[in-house]
């Protein structure tokens, strides 16, 4: 799998997101920054990792969107291509049109930076597919805007397509008010296009994809990836 | 010809800032105070010198970048 990762100014978490990528396929991810304007040949996969571009100037992920090397992301989606936006990622990719709706200020208003977990809840997609529909797993959270709306329409949309990637759970997996850190519509943490190729969501399954780490509970995302881009 | 672009969180959807601000003003005694909605405000000098155009070019700019209309709405004012 040829992994390609974005860096804008003020992109964070590229280097955990390589490793995560590389611990997965055995290969170092590439590394493009947001000028260019061709995605390397034979690229699988396209990653936006977290960060804050552009220091969240006028709305999270809105100057990250508008940026030469998101017209080819833009494009290499619309011919099928894989697409992963995590935290400054998916706020980028709802900015960009790639994925409806918007990532809102937390209702708290505070930055949430502590763990969280996770309902899988939509299995055997080539984000989700080494986790089985309903699993629960742990992903650490660090955002000040990952309070996920949209509008009543798309939101009875994303529900009866079953574009609903995961959900805000408590740790037996019962979706919750009080898991819902962020004050998310419905829980929502993580959406997938109607192709199921491209998929945002605000925790960061790479940060636990090592026994180092404290846990490999992140790990399926990238080995799902693994297999889902070798078989298409 | 100077455009002022004004955008608003849209009705429906939360604004916890502008609860806040609200909460404050509250803390500080002042009485009567409703519901408050934080949005913001953006200058643009153009080189345009029709109004008319001008507006049009402004609003363009807002839906494209200024304003992300899944959340915000917004108004041109030209002066």
């Amino acid at each position: 799998m040829r992994a390609v990762i974005i860096v804008f100014p003020g992109t964070n978490r590229e280097r955990d997101m390589a490793i995560a990528l590389e611990r997965a396929t055995g290969r170092k991810p590439a590394l493009l920054f947001h000028r260019e304007t061709a995605l390397p040949d034979g690229t699988d996969l396209v990653v936006l990792p977290g960060g804050f571009s552009y220091g969240d100037y006028l709305r999270c992920g809105a100057m990250a969107a508008q940026s030469p090397v998101m017209r080819e992301v833009a494009a290499f989606a619309a011919r099928g291509g894989h697409v992963l936006g995590v935290c400054n990622g998916f706020q980028i990719l709802c900015e960009a049109g790639l994925l409806p709706g918007a990532l809102l200020r937390n209702a708290t208003l505070r930055f949430l930076s502590m763990d969280c977990h996770l309902r899988v809840e939509r299995g055997a997609t080539p984000f989700t597919a080494h986790w089985r529909q309903g699993a629960v797993f742990r992903a650490p959270m660090a955002h000040g805007d990952g309070n996920f709306f949209c509008d009543d329409e798309t939101l009875t949309r994303l529900t009866a397509e079953n574009l609903v990637a995961f959900r805000y759970c408590e740790p037996d997996g019962q979706v919750t008010a009080a898991a819902n850190r962020n004050g998310a519509r419905q829980n929502i943490a993580g959406i997938l296009s109607p192709n199921l190729r491209v998929c945002g969501l605000m925790p960061h399954p790479e940060d636990l994809v090592d026994p180092l780490m404290g846990g490999e509970d992140g790990l399926p995302l990238f080995t799902s990836l693994v297999e889902g881009l070798a078989a298409a | 010809m100077k455009a002022r672009v004004h955008v608003m969180p849209k009705a429906g959807v939360l604004d916890p800032q502008g609860k806040a601000i609200g909460h404050a003003l509250e803390a500080l005694g002042f009485a009567g105070v409703g519901e408050v909605r934080a949005g913001k405000v953006i200058e643009l000098d153009l080189a345009e010198t029709d109004p008319a155009r001008a507006k049009a070019a402004a609003e363009e700019m807002a839906r494209r970048l200024l304003a992300n209309t899944v959340i915000e709405s917004f108004r041109v004012e030209i002066a």
